[in-house]
């Protein structure tokens, strides 16, 4: 069974268009990274895996494909992209061998999407309780949240765009959920574009 | 709608980004104590209408145990805290009694 969805994403190609537009990511490399976030090993390996800066509470740092997202108090998602992710764990056990840790290869448990447009944010706001005004929801903050029945996560990409993930198992939902949101003609106009 | 700040991430986290733990400090009576203090430890819980310390998961978020302070009644907040503690700290109690001067929390003064 395995060859059958090793290699692929959840749903290949899938997108969606509206008053924005869902697309599906495709692959990418992810790895949860559990440890003490204060110990400089801890900091040194995400961050050079990552290729960015650590992130603070709530935060996320991501340079193109790669990023490190603050996701609990003990939580960080490594991600990179899927070709590199064994090379990176294997980095991970050898750099913190010894210590307090847990690094686990997450890539084919995620499923991601790009909501963008305009009015991506309201996309997102007709399904979480999450506040997702430009205020509460700046470029660099990830979101741990839920949409409609299941868990998500979002941010901003440096292009301004949105970036969900979920579980793999959820994925068909999710993508039916944000399509549906998305669909022309049910605008809310609740929050101002930016020129 | 009820919304809890978690204390771990600072979220403002919505009711249902949150998944209820019951209440609060409760000791625990394991093996070698009496039936009693087993039975109380397992059934016996408080139903206050009125202040009310429970226990609450940021379960759509972060995932951390956290402490809350609130009122059954009106459901006003008085606060949340950390799970490492087994009383209510200074800051809440002070925040309780501000409106409920009386205030009393099993046999925590």
């Amino acid at each position: 069974m395995s060859e059958v969805w090793q290699n692929q994403s959840a749903l290949p190609g899938a997108s969606a268009t509206g008053f924005a537009r869902v697309d599906e990511i495709g692959l990418r490399g992810a790895i949860v990274l559990r440890g003490d976030l204060s110990s400089s090993a801890v900091k040194n390996v995400a961050t050079g895996i990552g290729g960015v800066d650590m992130p603070g509470t709530l935060g996320i740092n991501l340079v193109e494909e790669r990023a490190v997202a603050w996701m609990s108090p003990d939580e960080l998602l490594l991600m990179m992209p899927y070709a590199e992710v064994d090379v990176a764990l294997g980095q991970i056990h050898k750099t913190l061998e010894g210590q307090h840790y847990l690094a686990q290869n997450v890539s084919d448990t995620r499923a991601g999407f790009l909501v963008s447009g305009a009015r991506a944010r309201e996309v997102l706001a007709k399904l979480t309780p999450a506040d997702v005004s430009p205020d509460a929801f700046p470029k660099g903050v990830v979101r741990r949240s839920k949409l409609g029945q299941v868990p998500a996560a979002f941010w901003l990409n440096d292009e301004g765009d949105i970036e969900v993930i979920c579980f793999r198992s959820v994925a068909q939902y999710v993508f039916d959920l944000l399509a549906n949101a998305a669909k022309a003609g049910s605008e809310v106009g609740y929050f101002s574009i930016p020129d | 709608m009820l919304m809890l700040k978690c204390p771990y991430c600072g979220v403002m986290a919505d009711e249902t980004e949150l998944s209820a733990g019951g209440e609060a400090h409760l000791k625990r009576f394991g093996p070698q104590s009496s039936a009693e203090d087993f039975e109380g430890y397992l059934f016996a819980r408080e139903n206050p209408k009125g202040v009310h310390v429970e226990r609450w998961r940021h379960v759509n978020g972060c995932g951390k145990w956290f402490h809350a302070a609130r009122c059954t009644l009106t459901l006003e907040v008085f606060g949340t805290y950390s799970a490492q503690v087994t009383a209510p700290p200074q800051d809440i109690r002070d925040a309780i009694r501000a409106k409920h001067p009386d205030w009393r929390w099993r046999d925590m003064a």
